[in-house]
């Protein structure tokens, strides 16, 4: 019988996340002969190669490329988990969103004390994905399953929800698994 | 002092007579979950998060007084859910990013997050501009982290009795504008009880702050209301 | 030349006066500036921070410059339906702004503002206190033009009205449109008769008198009066107050302001009376501030009254029973049409609910036991304690005696007032109207019900349809999901933001709603519509809230066949988000042209 297949992504992420899914310590080995990794930057294959059981995304959508990402994991997997406060609500990233995107571009590009006054340009090259006019949640872009909340969210957390939808069991949440910082 | 017989939830309960549900509750080791309410703050019923049920009709429990026979619905699970709405709403309606938080773990919004298991919260984000304001010597008010619970405009006063917090706007636009010319005057104590009166990390002292390390807070390890519940076997 | 600091010192050191100084300093000056804000506050010993908190809770105080001239229009749906559009365009061409700014010469400002009662006469809008209605484009710039050329608003005025509209204190071009006149409010009526009959009974006969009529309060509500009478006058107090409520403000409703205009002599009557039966010195007239324009009128009648000594130290003749009234002004906020928001605001403070219990009648103005009531219901009080209980009782049905004055407006060709008796069905309303083919008729204003052609046997009653008195009628052709937007828009305009379902749950409401408008909806964004209006409904801190959820609830309910054309079937998940839209933005800023590569994955 074949293994349950895993991907994974960062999106508008820090790889905090998936700092996290390795945190688990020994049940790393025990996580090897559970599933097996598709595409992910753990085993870094670029493209899905088989139906996925589980997607796991860190990050938010801020730019164009993140949305084609998300998509396609929607498209690849059967069930897609939010992993962390990126994924959940935009996290950090999404501290622009109060402020028009327009100046968030030229404070860093154009206005910025590091820049040469006149010299600063907005990043146009064609192959750049473009930005989105606000950092957006996974959910609101696709559907989402599961949201594991946290930055990052704990090991024991993301341990106890991949091992349930792999089993197919309901997770088991203890008060300190939730958190969000 | 006559008592008043009343239940929550089938438990039989005693209360004094002009008791709130809420105060009732906690002197039976009910908890009710609140936000806005305060102790020795006059209720002002805000954040509803403390609605229960009676007889059919939804009260907030902080502003209601018990009255005699009372059979207050307290954990049924559309109640419940609906309170985790509320919760979800604030969390929504202004900009909460827990992970770079100064109140992190000691937030009182936050730690009803955890007590409701709020995985993602069902409505969409809203990101309001809010601008912080911090013109007065001692504190910050982050009011992208403001829930307008009133704690403070209830609170802190002037020695002339004047508010030192009081809401702006309406609607949608409420928020909390510090006076600039009585921030100016506030104590180091003064300061400190406006910051620790503010449920989440909308009042800040500045130059303070993360001061306790993760896993010593207040709801690191204990959920809200634990206090309260303790020894009733819940 | 007067001075914000002369405007200030003129009234008494009292945080009451708070709104008086405010309304006095922005009707001279335009705005409240940052030194009046703190001349105010030093005056009457209150926080800077708690006076900028006033100003913002009303839609008519600023503290950035409104213009030296203001136009406030109406925003409402019928005031749209009416030609809004194109009178906002002639508007901003002509002044040279958008709404909600003021002109680069500083001479006109542009605001939208919720209904101000003159729905069956749109497009209407206040400037600089004077009404204006039936409003045309050409209308709108020759309006604009003439207070750049020097020309008053009040000035520009060029025919009155009907009524009392023409008399030298009103001269306004509002028309009342009293389309039907009932036995009630209308009846022949000798003034002072029902305040002298009162004060020949003791007050417990008086209120038993109105218990017996059974009246019901016209505002919307529908508590019965006598009780609520009954209880302000059993709570042992030195002081009580008579409150009537003329902040209607729900949109659609405007037999108050006909009332006002018309009949205030009744209403005052009707206040002497319950001040008669609840042990009450002072009767508060809370006017809405769009109202405003007839307060000089009100203000003559009620020194006539005086001088008829049916107002002042023993009023009717009355020994020991000395009542007098005085008029407190709104400045703008629906909110304030709620009774414990309205005190509130009659203190001088910002309009927001009080929690209850205790409730107005223990503890309401001044914290001492009060009567709040709607202007309607002291006028219908007045008529009973002249004609008698049993009179009343004749009127109407079993359980909604007497008749009820309607505004009725929208896609009709007798647009205005009728004195209706209670127990009348929609469709028999409709063809006293003129508003035959309807496809929706909105009965109690946003707050109350949207009802489809198939509810149109339904009546007019408090078993039924309640109503304060607004019933907006729509064509064939409007758009329901248009109606629903401004509806709840108006709601999120006119929450006070003190509670957080009313505060947020309309914004979200909204929003969710706009989803499925636009085509984005599925099954469960319309469950969530249900689930989210009962949640803010039942955890809402007063009636606002506990309503405002209605345009959507009730228009799922009586047109579940438009949303179910909205929606779309057999999809799980719709998102709102639109990549396309999403990097129009960041196309803009780095000079790109949006090309969005579909997936990576083939």
């Amino acid at each position: 019988m074949s293994k349950p297949v895993i991907a994974t992504t960062s999106l508008a992420g820090c790889f905090g996340c998936h700092m996290s899914l390795l945190d688990i310590d020994e049940r790393i080995l025990k996580l090897v002969d559970l599933v097996e990794f598709n595409k992910s930057p753990i085993d870094d294959i670029k493209r899905f190669t088989k139906p996925v059981d589980v997607g796991l995304i860190e990050g938010g959508c801020c730019n164009s490329e993140n949305v084609a990402v998300l998509r396609s994991f929607r498209k690849n997997c059967k069930v897609l988990v939010s992993v962390g406060e990126c994924a959940v609500m935009g996290g950090l990233p999404a501290l622009r969103n109060s402020i028009p995107l327009k100046e968030c571009l030229e404070e860093a590009y154009l206005n910025s004390p590091t820049v040469d006054p006149g010299s600063g340009i907005i990043p146009n090259d064609e192959d750049l994905p473009i930005i989105l006019d606000k950092v957006y949640p996974c959910h609101e872009v696709v559907k989402i399953d599961y949201f594991l909340p946290g930055c990052p969210p704990s090991a024991d957390l993301i341990w106890e929800a991949v091992t349930a939808l792999v089993e197919g069991r309901p997770l088991n949440l203890t008060y300190d698994m939730i958190k969000f910082d | 002092m006559s008592e008043i017989r009343f239940t929550i939830d089938g438990k039989a309960c005693l209360a004094e007579r002009g008791q709130t549900i809420v105060e009732a509750a906690k002197a039976n080791g009910v908890y009710i979950p609140v936000l806005c309410n305060y102790e020795a703050l006059k209720p002002v019923g805000s954040c509803r998060i403390c609605t229960v049920r009676v007889a059919g009709r939804y009260m907030a429990s902080c502003t209601q007084p018990v009255t005699e026979g009372m059979a207050v619905e307290n954990t049924a699970p559309d109640l419940e859910d609906m309170r985790k709405s509320l919760i979800e709403m604030l969390f929504v309606e202004g900009n909460h990013f827990c992970p770079s938080c100064e109140k992190s773990g000691n937030c009182e919004l936050q730690a009803l997050g955890y007590r409701y298991k709020m995985m993602v919260p069902r409505f969409p984000y809203l990101w309001p501009g809010r601008a912080l304001l911090a013109g007065s010597p001692l504190l910050m008010l982050e009011r992208n982290r403001c829930v307008q619970c009133l704690r403070c405009v209830r609170g802190i006063t002037s020695k002339a009795g004047r508010k030192v917090f009081a809401a702006v706007e309406r609607g949608p636009h409420v928020t909390i504008e510090i006076d600039p010319k009585l921030a100016a005057k506030l104590s180091e104590e003064e300061a400190r009880r406006a910051m620790d009166i503010c449920p989440v990390g909308a009042i800040l002292r500045k130059e303070k702050g993360f001061a306790l390390p993760i896993g010593q807070r207040k709801f690191d390890h204990t959920p809200i209301g634990s206090d309260i519940e303790k020894g009733t076997g819940r | 030349m007067t001075t914000e600091k002369d405007i200030v010192l003129k009234h008494p050191k009292d945080p009451a006066a708070l709104l008086d100084v405010i309304r006095d300093v922005q009707s001279r000056f335009g705005q409240v500036s940052d030194e009046a804000v703190g001349r105010i506050a030093a005056h009457l010993k209150l926080s800077e921070a708690e006076v900028r908190g006033a100003v913002t809770f009303y839609h008519f105080f600023s503290l950035s410059p409104r213009g030296a001239s203001t136009v406030y229009l109406n925003d409402s749906i019928t005031s749209r339906m009416a030609g809004r559009t194109a009178v906002a365009q002639a508007f901003e061409q002509e002044a040279g702004c958008r709404f909600g700014e003021v002109s680069a010469d500083g001479t006109v400002g542009l605001f939208p503002t919720s209904c101000i009662g003159m729905n069956d006469q749109e497009p209407s809008a206040i400037v600089d206190g004077v009404v204006f209605t039936a409003l045309t484009p050409d209308k709108a710039r020759a309006i604009v033009r003439g207070l750049r050329a020097g020309t008053p608003a009040r000035d520009q005025v060029a025919s009155f009205g009907d009524g009392a509209n023409q008399s030298d204190l009103v001269r306004a071009m509002v028309v009342n449109n009293i389309r039907r006149r009932g036995p009630v409010l209308f009846g022949a009526h000798e003034s002072g008769a029902g305040l002298r009959k009162a004060v020949s009974m003791t007050p417990e006969k008086v209120i038993d008198e109105i218990k017996r009529a059974s009246l019901l309060g016209r505002g919307g509500a529908g508590f019965p009066t006598g009780l609520k009478w009954e209880f302000c006058r059993r709570e042992a107090a030195d002081r009580r107050f008579v409150v009537c409520n003329a902040d209607e403000g729900e949109p659609g409703t405007f037999k108050d302001r006909v009332i006002l205009t018309e009949l205030p002599a009744l209403l005052f009557e009707g206040m002497a009376i319950a001040g008669y039966a609840i042990g009450a010195k002072t009767g508060v007239l809370y006017l809405r501030s769009e109202y405003a324009y007839l307060r000089a009128h009100l203000e003559s009648v009620l020194a006539g009254m005086r001088r008829q000594g049916l107002l002042g130290k023993k009023a009717a003749g009355a020994a020991g029973f000395d009542f007098d009234i005085v008029v407190k002004s709104g400045a703008g906020a629906y909110i304030c049409g709620e009774e414990s928001a309205l005190l509130e605001s009659a203190e001088g403070k910002r309009g927001e609910p009080r929690d209850r219990p205790p409730f107005p009648v223990q503890t309401g103005y001044l914290n001492q036991p009060t009567t709040v009531n709607n202007v309607e219901t002291l006028a219908t009080a007045a008529r009973i304690m002249a004609e008698g209980a049993a009179w009343f009782k004749a009127l109407g049905t079993t359980q909604s005696a007497g008749t009820k004055l309607l505004s009725v407006s929208g896609d009709c060709s007798r647009p205005g007032v009728y004195e209706i008796e209670y127990g009348l069905p929609i469709a028999d309303l409709l063809d006293m109207a003129g508003g035959a083919g309807a496809k929706a008729v909105q009965v109690g204003g946003p707050s109350g019900s949207c009802v489809a052609p198939a509810g149109f046997g339904r009546k007019i009653d408090f078993s039924d349809l309640a109503t304060g008195g607004s019933v907006i009628v729509f064509g064939p052709d409007r758009d329901i999901f248009e109606v629903v937007s401004n509806f709840m828009e108006f709601f999120v305009d006119e929450s006070c933001g003190w509670c957080v379902p009313c505060r947020a749950g309309n914004v979200l409401l909204k929003k969710k709603f706009e989803k499925v408008a636009r085509g984005l909806g599925t099954a469960s964004d319309l469950r969530d519509l249900e689930d989210w209006g009962r949640l803010v409904k039942s955890t809402s801190r007063c009636g606002l809230g506990q309503t405002s959820p209605n345009p959507i609830l009730t228009t799922l309910k009586s047109f579940p066949e438009l949303y179910a054309a909205k929606i779309r079937t057999g999809e799980e998940f719709v998102p709102e988000f639109n990549l396309e839209e999403a990097v129009q933005d960041g196309c803009a800023a780095a000079h790109r042209e949006p090309e969005c590569k579909e997936s990576l994955d083939e």
